[in-house]
This record gives structure tokens, sequence and C-alpha cells, in this order.
């Protein structure tokens, strides 16, 4: 056969790729919408799992306090002495208060937390759901006639709306006080002035902007993270048995990532 | 489909003209081709053949847990392949399930697994479900581990207390994903004792898929095989070597080391 006439059936196998690759994308956005649907309708239906939300809120929210608390500390000293350099060369070490402030709540807090949460929480939320996939135990539920998202999922996701805008307003706090160390206790700048910038900058339009932006992030990680993991079995080239969790789950806090730092910059273009 | 001799009872579930595939169009494959046959209600029937035969797909099929690319599932008069998803969460409360490697919730104690599907789908009581699960895990020998967590059971404990579990609602019909895979031979022995022993008592149709051949005809009131997606079905195992499917006979002499006629 020569090579004009091998072409068609090349171009047949590309163009027949390509539309078996949109038609995978399109199924998986489709479950993962119903996924989402089905979640959120299991947040209102009754009976609700207090223990579990309870356990959750353990997990998710008191479990990173300590990752979010050094983070929120660190940022906050590096944002402290930067922007002490960056405003003393022109003389305005006084508005040193409200630049630390306005960054951490408006972008750095919400988008660092949600990162912090679904590198620990996220990661672990899918790959406890992944396993109970591969071992049959959401088939066990189903099987009983448990509603697996009532059951499994639901919790979850009120946990992650409940503990990320918390989180977020400990980041800002502990990383207000680091920018205060930084820039107030060691270099010297003045106290009353860092407080009173941040006093005259920081309106309620900016925490609004802050808390929404938590609330999204919290639901794109936990919807990511669960999702993946109760898809394991349908997601294309993740493989078999362990092998397919640890995939997936990497995978899971990659796009959950990406995502949150896409709706950082959608969020902030539509509502600054 | 030829049935070797004829059962009492009308059938609890019934294949009619079943076809199931997997896999994406270039790489599809057929697993059940027009597959028809029935189980009768309060009898054990087991579902045998080798590994990859669909004998796990016809359980989920059961289940509704995958839906035939075309045919008809019924359980009782109902179809559930055409189904909607709170129709089918009623027809599942008919059923109980074994899976293969029990499938008990591992943040769970052996209490809580047996007394979630009572806490999830009753309103008993805590007291009354404390007393229930009491006397299942007595009943199935399990008195004392209670708080324990399934890592720290055995194979077989595993299977006993996903069996408790899939009791407890009182099912109608009881199916078993490959029951005794992992047991040694005296653990399996035993688990089949069990399982004839409860079948008598409650009096539910069984369902059994299973690959113990031909162990597991010993529980057996009607044996159905599948090889190649062919399908017969006996109530004599000593018929298995004469079906008029030469793909089941041709299994029959895998299996059995007996020549087919």
């Amino acid at each position: 056969m020569n090579p004009i006439e091998r072409r068609p059936v090349s171009l047949l196998r590309i163009v027949g790729g390509i539309g078996d690759q949109a038609l995978y994308i399109l199924t998986d956005l489709g479950n993962m919408g119903i996924f989402l649907f089905f979640s959120l309708v299991g947040l209102c239906t009754p009976p609700f799992r207090f223990k579990e939300l309870i356990k959750q809120l353990g997990f998710i929210g008191a479990g990173s306090i300590t990752v979010i608390f050094f983070t929120a500390l660190s940022s906050g000293m590096v944002l402290g002495l930067q922007g002490y350099y960056s405003l003393h060369k022109f003389g305005a070490e006084g508005m040193l208060g409200s630049a630390v402030s306005l960054t951490l709540i408006m972008e750095i807090g919400p988008m660092l937390t949600a990162l912090m949460v679904a590198g620990r929480a996220g990661s672990a939320m899918c790959a406890e759901i992944g396993i109970m996939r591969i071992s049959e135990q959401i088939d066990a539920l189903e099987c009983m006639a448990i509603d697996p998202f009532r059951y499994l999922i639901s919790p979850k996701f009120l946990a992650a709306l409940i503990s990320v805008p918390l989180l977020t307003a400990l980041f800002d706090v502990v990383g207000i006080m680091g920018g205060y160390l930084a820039g107030v206790e060691l270099m010297g700048v003045n106290s009353g002035a860092f407080f009173a910038g941040m006093q005259k900058s920081v309106t309620n339009h900016d925490l609004r902007l802050g808390v929404i932006k938590s609330f999204v992030f919290a639901l794109l990680l936990v919807w990511i993270c669960t999702g993946r993991g109760y898809f394991v079995q349908k997601i294309r080239g993740a493989g078999f048995g362990a092998e397919s969790v640890s995939k997936v789950t990497t995978q899971a806090v990659v796009m959950s990532s990406i995502a949150v730092l896409i709706f950082d910059y959608l969020l902030t273009a539509v509502l600054l | 489909m030829s049935v070797e001799g004829a059962l009492p009872s009308e059938p609890a579930i019934r294949f009619v003209d079943v076809c199931k595939s997997f896999g994406e169009r270039a790489h599809r494959h057929l697993v059940l081709d027009r597959v028809s046959f029935s189980v009768p209600i309060g009898k054990t029937t087991v579902i045998a053949g080798g590994s990859g035969q669909g004998k796990s797909v016809i359980l989920k099929l059961i289940l509704g847990l995958l839906r035939p690319d075309s045919g008809q599932v019924l359980i009782g008069d109902k179809n559930i392949s055409i189904m909607g998803y709170k129709a089918l969460q009623e027809v599942r409360m008919l059923f109980g399930v074994l899976f293969q490697g029990a499938a008990l919730f591992d943040s769970l104690t052996v209490f809580e697994n047996i007394a979630l599907p009572l806490r999830e789908r009753t309103k008993l009581s805590g007291e009354e479900i404390r007393d229930r699960v009491a006397m299942t895990l007595k009943q199935l020998e399990l008195a004392g581990h209670e708080e324990k967590f399934p890592a720290q059971l055995s194979g077989g404990m595993k299977k006993r207390v996903g069996l408790a579990r899939a009791l407890q609602l009182e099912p109608k019909i009881v199916l078993f994903d490959e029951p005794t895979t992992g047991l040694d031979p005296v653990m399996t022995k035993e688990i089949y004792e069990l399982f004839a022993r409860m079948q008598r008592q409650l009096g539910y149709t069984a369902v059994i898929v299973s690959h113990d051949i031909p162990q597991i005809f010993t529980l057996a009131d009607q044996i159905i095989l599948l090889n190649k997606g062919e399908l017969d079905v006996f109530t004599d195992p000593s018929r298995i070597p004469y079906s008029t499917k030469p793909n089941i006979r041709e299994f029959a002499r895998l299996i059995m080391g007996q020549a087919a006629v």
C-alpha cells in the first residue's frame, strides 16, 4: 500500500481519536455534574448525620489548623518584609498594614488556605472514597438501599463549606500577625500607623470578596476530590486497584489546585 | 436454554434475552449474549463458570448496579432494567448481598457494620438494634468480636460478618459473590454449612456465584453454567457433561475431567 492510500485511514484514526477523547471528556464532565447535584441534594435530605459532620469538621477543619497556622505566619512575615522593602523606597512604610491586610484578606488567605486543605484533606478524602469504591464498600451501601451521597459525600461537602471559610479567617488573622511581627517588631514600622492603615483601607467589600472566594474554593476542592475518588474506576488511564487510587488522588489534588487558581482570577476579575 | 427437570416454585428473578458488553467501541467485549434463565423462589441457585465469563456481571445486573445493553431483568414482575433510582432503591430492599471481599466498612467495628442497615433503613430504637445484632452475632458464632475492626478479623470471620450484615433487613433474596475466595478448605466447608443452615432457617432465595466447582454444587437446587457467552441450567450436576451446548460440554470436560457425550 502506497502512502497516499494509507493517508485516509490515518486521518480517520486521528479524527476518531479526537472525537473519542471529546466524548470521554463530555461524559466525565456530565458524571461530575450529576455527582455535584446529588451531593448538594444530599445536604438537604434527612436524616442528617451530625456525628459524621463533627468527625469531618475535626478532620478537615481542626486537623488543618497547624498547617494553616504555619503557612499563614510564614506568608504574613514574608509579606511584611517584602512590603517594607518596597514601601521604604517611597517613604511609605506607614502603608504596610494596609498592603499586608488587603493582600491577605482578598488573595493570599483564601487561595493558600484552599491549596493547603486540598493537599492535606482533599487527597485523603479522594483516597478514602476511591478505596471504598474499589473494595465494593460503596456498592454495598447501594445494595442496602443507603444513598451513598447522603451517607458518605454530603457530610464532607458540608464540613468543607464550614471549615474552609473559618480556616481562611484564621489564615488572615495569623498572616496579619506575621506581617506585624516582621514589619513592626523587626523592621521598626510604627505600630499605630500599621493598624490605622489597615483599619482605613480594609472595607466590607474586601472582606466579602475573601469570604465568597473561600466558599467557592471549598466547593471546588471537595467536589473535585470526592468526585475523582467516586469515579476512580471510570477514569481513563488510571489503571486498576491501589495504583488507580494513587494516580487519581494525585490527579484530584492537581485538578483542584488548578481550579482554585483559575477561579481566583475569575472571581477577582468579576467581583473586585 | 434447556432446563433439566422442573422446579416447583415460581421465579424470583428472570433474565430474558439479556445482552451485556464492555469496553469502548473498537474493543467491545460481549460478555452475555441473549442470556435467559429463571431463579426459583426459596431455592439455592449456583451460577458457576470460569473467570471473566460474566458471573459477577449477572449479580450486578440483578442488583441494578449495571444495566443490560438489551433484554429484561425481572425481579418478581418488575423490570429493573428501566427503573429510576428511587424505584430501584425500593427493589434493593429485597436483597441482601455478601460481596467477594465482604465489603465491610473499614472504619466501623463489627457491631457498627452489622447495625448499619438497621440504623439507616429502620426506625428501631438503639436497644432493639443492640438486641438484634447480639442475636445475629450469637447465631453466626461471632459473639465477643463486636468491638473488633474488619482489619482484625480472619477471612472466614469477615465473610460471617458480611453475611450477618446482609441478613439484617430480612431479605427475600440473598446474593453471594464468590463467598469462599481466599478461604482454606476447612473454612470453605464451614461457610457452606453455615449458608445451608441459614437458608433452611430463614427460607430466602439464594443466588451464589462461585468458581469452587464441584464443591459448590452440594448447596445447589439449581446450577447455571456459563462459558464463552453460552449458558445452560441444570438441577442435577451429573447431567452437566450431557449438555446440548458445545461450550458447556467443553467446560464440563475441563472442570470435571469427564468426556462429553
